[in-house]
């Protein structure tokens, strides 16, 4: 079975010490994408051992979220994953309201895929972009974030921010989308496709690239699962698993989509297993444009969710609703759950304990980067140290979320 | 909308009565019927309460009964009141499509329990969270040091007796 990571490596192994060197890479390192640090024991240019070093970004948000009231923690969530936001307030969402048991309408849960199925394009684009740039094929960049400027657009449309949104709320979402929005998505989506044949042009038939990411960084099934590796990375290993489908959330059910696996294991199968999944989240957003049914966004509780802006103007009670949510909260039925979702890095859970008064007594939030940083060494071991760089960028790990 | 709520056994006695057939909770009883001390299904989600020094014993158990994959683990600090830690293991299944939850309670003097490094290398990460941040510690854990402080940080900030601000 493989081992996670082993122990800190402070000087080479007992009889190498003339052969073996331990090197350090970051935190300040490009292709770390933020403040990862590795030290890493090599034989020449052959990798030994490794060991991550991490915290480096650590802000104690767990903490802070025990002195906030439930409807303050959303834009902390935000700030963990900040390259896939809406995942992160969605998770936290629905853990409170099955806490609540609160019943969200149905315009608010399509929206919700609706954005979060576009935060995972976002996620993906970064990676894309990010993955090329560290092989050494710059120009994806510029075209991955090209697209991913469209969906900033489109989010500073629907909730006023680009990166932090905190749109998804408790009871539903902060706003209506904006008139034009489903028409724009629409445009959006419709050029979508082509772009990614655009990537898959630049990358697929590029021997470089094909080099570098073929046969590098084999992780197996048993493996993937040992090690708690999610998402992409897990597909790709040949764990048919996706929380979306198996495990449905705010109404997954309802769209129909296929779930790309691989069995080879390596960089490429990760590199070709998120392009047809963004593929498929095209396909999710056309069906959610099909159907979006009319209604409200919010659920209608009163004492929970924020009044309109114009009912509070105009009605005594909404006045007060607003300003007892504000000042003391609201309080939530004391019990625990935990709400796991299909977040664009792979599995994300929230565990909320409630212990009945309006601020959450613990929340714990389980992010898909920490523990594939345990299945680094396994990836590694015995390839050149050129590899570590792919390997980093092929299971697209976010430092916010695994320092949180 | 939501999917529907099945209704809360509050207790022991009510799963056994309710979800006798339930893999995970066939699977505690043909091995260990003692170790399971409570047990509860709210919100949709089965807990099982285990006895601290069966917990890694337990979770191979289950592990064997199809709940293959290690997804999260943490603790919950619950002072002032006795017994003051309590640990969810919250463990997926891939077969049967569902999580649950596996507690331990732990009392606050030197609070210790065994590792499950060796039945999923994924808690390792985990583990060394639990102990930087509640001062838990892990029987038989292959590096237990602090993962996300500085490794001369005094104190452990999850703990409900560690202010939000710090100690300045």
């Amino acid at each position: 079975m493989a081992e996670s990571a082993g122990m800190p490596i402070l000087e080479p192994a007992e009889g190498a010490h003339d052969q073996h060197m331990v090197i350090n890479m970051g935190p300040q390192h490009p292709a770390t994408h933020g403040v990862l640090r590795l030290v890493l024991e090599i034989d020449g240019e052959i990798v030994v051992r490794i060991y991550p070093e991490i915290g480096y970004l650590h802000t104690g948000i767990e903490k802070t979220c025990e002195a906030k009231f439930y409807q303050q923690v959303v834009p902390l969530t935000d700030r963990i994953n900040y390259l896939d936001p809406l995942s992160n307030n969605l998770c936290y969402a629905l853990a409170v309201e099955k806490l609540l048991g609160l019943e969200i309408p149905a315009k608010a849960t399509w929206m919700r895929v609706l954005m979060a199925e576009l935060s995972r394009l976002n996620s993906h684009l970064i990676w894309l972009g990010t993955h090329a740039m560290d092989i050494g094929a710059l120009t994806v960049f510029l075209y991955t974030f090209r697209e991913r400027e469209e969906i900033l657009r489109l989010f500073e449309a629907v909730a006023g921010q680009r990166m932090m949104l905190s749109y998804i709320r408790i009871g539903g979402l902060a706003l209506e989308p904006p008139l034009d929005f489903l028409d724009r998505v629409q445009a959006f989506i419709h050029t979508f496709p082509e772009k990614i044949d655009e990537y898959s042009n630049l990358l697929t038939g590029n021997p470089i690239f094909r080099n570098r990411l073929k046969g590098v960084g084999y992780l197996s099934a048993e493996d993937a699962i040992a090690l708690g590796v999610t998402g992409p990375p897990m597909r790709a290993s040949g764990v048919d698993f996706d929380v979306r489908r198996d495990i449905p959330y705010c109404g997954y059910e309802k769209f129909q989509f296929q779930v790309p696996i691989s069995t080879d294991g390596d960089c490429w199968a990760r590199y070709e297993v998120r392009l047809v999944e963004m593929r498929e989240s095209v396909k999710i957003i056309q069906q959610v444009l099909d159907g979006m049914p009319e209604g409200p966004v919010k659920a209608d509780a009163p004492k929970i969710v924020l009044p309109d802006r114009e009912k509070m103007k105009t009605q005594m009670e909404a006045l007060i609703h607003h300003f007892k949510i504000v000042t003391e909260g609201f309080e939530v039925p004391a019990g625990e759950v935990y709400q796991s979702i299909e977040a664009g890095h792979g599995q994300t859970g929230y565990y909320v304990v409630s212990d009945g008064t309006a601020k959450p007594y613990r929340v714990h939030m389980r992010y898909p980067s920490f523990t594939t940083l345990q299945a680094l060494e396994t990836m590694c071991k015995g390839r050149m140290l050129a590899d570590v760089v792919a390997v980093i960028g092929s299971i697209d790990i976010v430092l916010g979320e695994i320092d949180r | 909308m939501a999917v529907a709520v099945k209704p809360t056994l509050a207790d022991k006695a009510a799963v056994l009565a309710g979800l006798p057939e339930h893999p995970a909770v066939k699977a505690i009883l043909a091995w260990n019927a003692d170790a399971l001390t409570d047990a509860k299904f709210d919100f949709n989600e089965l807990t099982l309460t285990i006895a601290p020094e069966q917990i890694r014993a337990a979770l191979a158990t289950v592990q064997a009964a199809g709940y293959n994959f290690f997804e999260d683990m943490t603790a919950v600090d619950w002072f002032p009141s006795s017994p003051r830690f309590q640990l969810s293991y919250h463990i997926l299944s891939h077969p049967f499509k569902e999580h649950i939850r596996l507690r331990v309670l732990l009392d606050e003097a030197d609070p210790s329990v065994e590792s499950i490094v060796s039945v999923w290398p994924a808690a390792n990460f985990y583990e060394r969270e639990v102990f930087d941040l509640f001062g838990i510690r892990f029987e038989g854990h292959p590096n237990l040091r602090r993962i996300l402080l500085p490794d001369d940080w005094k104190g452990h900030p999850l703990r409900k007796d560690y202010p939000v601000e710090g100690y300045r």
